[in-house]
């Protein structure tokens, strides 16, 4: 060791053999070194293009999925929205979740998952389901910047089944824009009846809440009388019953009451 | 310089490494249903064979015996991962629909067994030619693969409408058969066969030969 100069250092150990092992292992060193240092730098400066893609990616799928939901796309195109956001909201502030991923959440599994989902005080579970998930996805559709409409997906136990809808209300969180039954398992040619788009389309223009902000809108048996009645459907009186119960849970204080109020006062 | 084309030549058909040696069909079978999944594929193999081969060519005299192959495989990884990263980057549409293919290069024979059969013993230069020619040769048979695949199975090639299908009111029916892993066996099988045809050299010795019926009868 008494010569010391790296380069006579390193051609020593090439010209050593090749089953020498001080050689077999600092070549095993340096190629696996060298590799990694390639491997890393790729990684790190391909980052913010996979990045980018990812999100690319996630947007699409949120827009494909925005466009199979049943009569969105006649929300969409009749109300002339510009631009379209997904929040995941927390349902017990009404403020908004920035934490998780609104594209990713998975709501009924959140709410079917006792780890995660958020026991109903018996009196207010007025919709019959029981436990809910602590966040709920809200879809905002903006115009020229201001909130044109919010699409919020509810659901609640009808005659026989879990009924799941959207409902989207004007920028005022008063006035019903639309109501669209995506998933039932109502008594066909009865209950099932509220897929129609003849007793969907009574919906829009419908008041929710009176001015003390009590919640007031109700299926009604036969014809609707105020604004914040809705035609039933003829023998399918539970059913209607299981909506009217569906909204009022959703738009109360355990559904998206803190929100809606915080909407009101133009918070969002 | 006629003695270093021959490593470039050798390999497009004489010693194909699909036809002859019949290496990296399970890729070959994988990415072509489509011409551009082939085309980004044999592209792919091609720049990782010939990074790979040069490399292990560069420091061939100082692997050490023992390690030989995991020393091999950490370059050839490597060059694999980069690669993938690069198509995940500037190319996510496709590397998506190559999902795992671009990752298994890795494993495909063809790059390890140009790495042990040729650039372990050879000059950087004759390696790189060797692994180009490889590169094409493994990329001519996907390309004409993919190609028939793609026009018989969706009437297209590179996605252009070459055939009009019968549910456009045109005359096309395709043939779902050829998007399905079994007609690149189809398609492979047709080619060795005219390859062979055209070349009988390749034709191996049988490893048994059959007794006919009348020495059958005696034995």
């Amino acid at each position: 060791m008494s010569d010391l100069n790296p380069f006579k250092w390193w051609q020593r150990l090439l010209a050593r053999p090749n089953d020498d092992l001080l050689k077999t292992l600092v070549v095993a060193f340096l190629v696996a070194f060298t590799a990694s240092i390639f491997v890393s730098l790729a990684a790190v400066y391909l980052r913010p293009f996979h990045v980018a893609n990812l999100e690319q990616e996630r947007q699409a799928r949120m827009a494909a999925m925005i466009a199979t939901l049943p009569g969105m796309e006649d929300i969409l195109s009749s109300s002339g929205v510009d631009a379209m956001e997904v929040h995941l909201v927390d349902l017990s502030t009404g403020a908004f979740a920035t934490h998780l991923d609104a594209g990713t959440y998975d709501q009924r599994a959140a709410a079917g998952d006792p780890e995660t989902n958020v026991e109903i005080p018996s009196d207010a579970d007025v919709a019959g389901i029981k436990q809910r998930a602590p966040y709920a996805p809200v879809f905002i559709l903006r115009k020229d910047d201001d909130v044109h409409l919010i699409v919020l997906p509810v659901r609640g136990v009808g005659y026989q089944s879990m009924i799941y809808a959207y409902l989207a209300l004007n920028a005022d969180g008063n006035t019903i824009a639309g109501l669209t039954v995506y998933e039932q398992g109502e008594t066909p040619g009865i209950g099932a009846r509220v897929l129609e788009p003849a007793w969907q389309a009574l919906w829009p223009g419908k008041q929710v809440a009176d001015e003390s902000g009590a919640v007031q809108i109700t299926v009604v048996r036969g014809e609707a009388t105020s604004p914040f009645e809705v035609d039933g459907i003829s023998g399918a009186t539970r059913t209607g019953n299981g909506v009217s119960n569906m909204l009022h849970f959703w738009l109360g204080d355990f559904g998206f009451g803190p929100f809606l109020e915080r909407l009101r006062e133009g918070e969002i | 310089m006629q003695h270093s084309m021959k490593y470039l030549v050798d390999p497009l058909v004489k010693s194909n490494p699909v036809t002859v040696h019949i290496l990296g069909i399970c890729s070959a079978l994988a990415v072509t249903t489509s011409l551009s999944t082939a085309l980004t594929m044999s592209a792919a193999l091609t720049v990782v064979l010939m990074l790979s081969s040069a490399s292990i060519s560069a420091i061939r005299n100082h692997i050490p015996t023992s390690i030989r192959l995991i020393v091999q495989i950490t370059i050839i990884a490597s060059l694999v991962i980069v690669m993938d990263m690069f198509l995940r980057a500037f190319a996510f549409e496709m590397s998506k629909r190559l999902s795992i293919f671009v990752g298994l290069i890795v494993t495909n024979c063809l790059v390890l067994g140009r790495a042990e059969a040729f650039a372990r013993q050879n000059p950087v230069w004759p390696s790189l030619l060797d692994a180009l020619g490889n590169g094409l040769g493994y990329s001519a048979i996907l390309l004409i693969v993919g190609a028939i695949r793609e026009l018989f199975g969706a009437g297209a090639l590179l996605g252009y409408q070459v055939f009009p299908l019968i549910e456009n009111g045109g005359w096309f029916q395709p043939l779902h058969l050829m998007l399905l892993a079994p007609s690149a066996f189809f398609i492979l099988g047709f080619l060795v066969w005219v390859i062979r045809v055209w070349r009988p050299e390749q034709n191996e010795e049988p490893e048994f030969n059959l007794l006919s019926s009348r020495e059958k009868g005696r034995s």
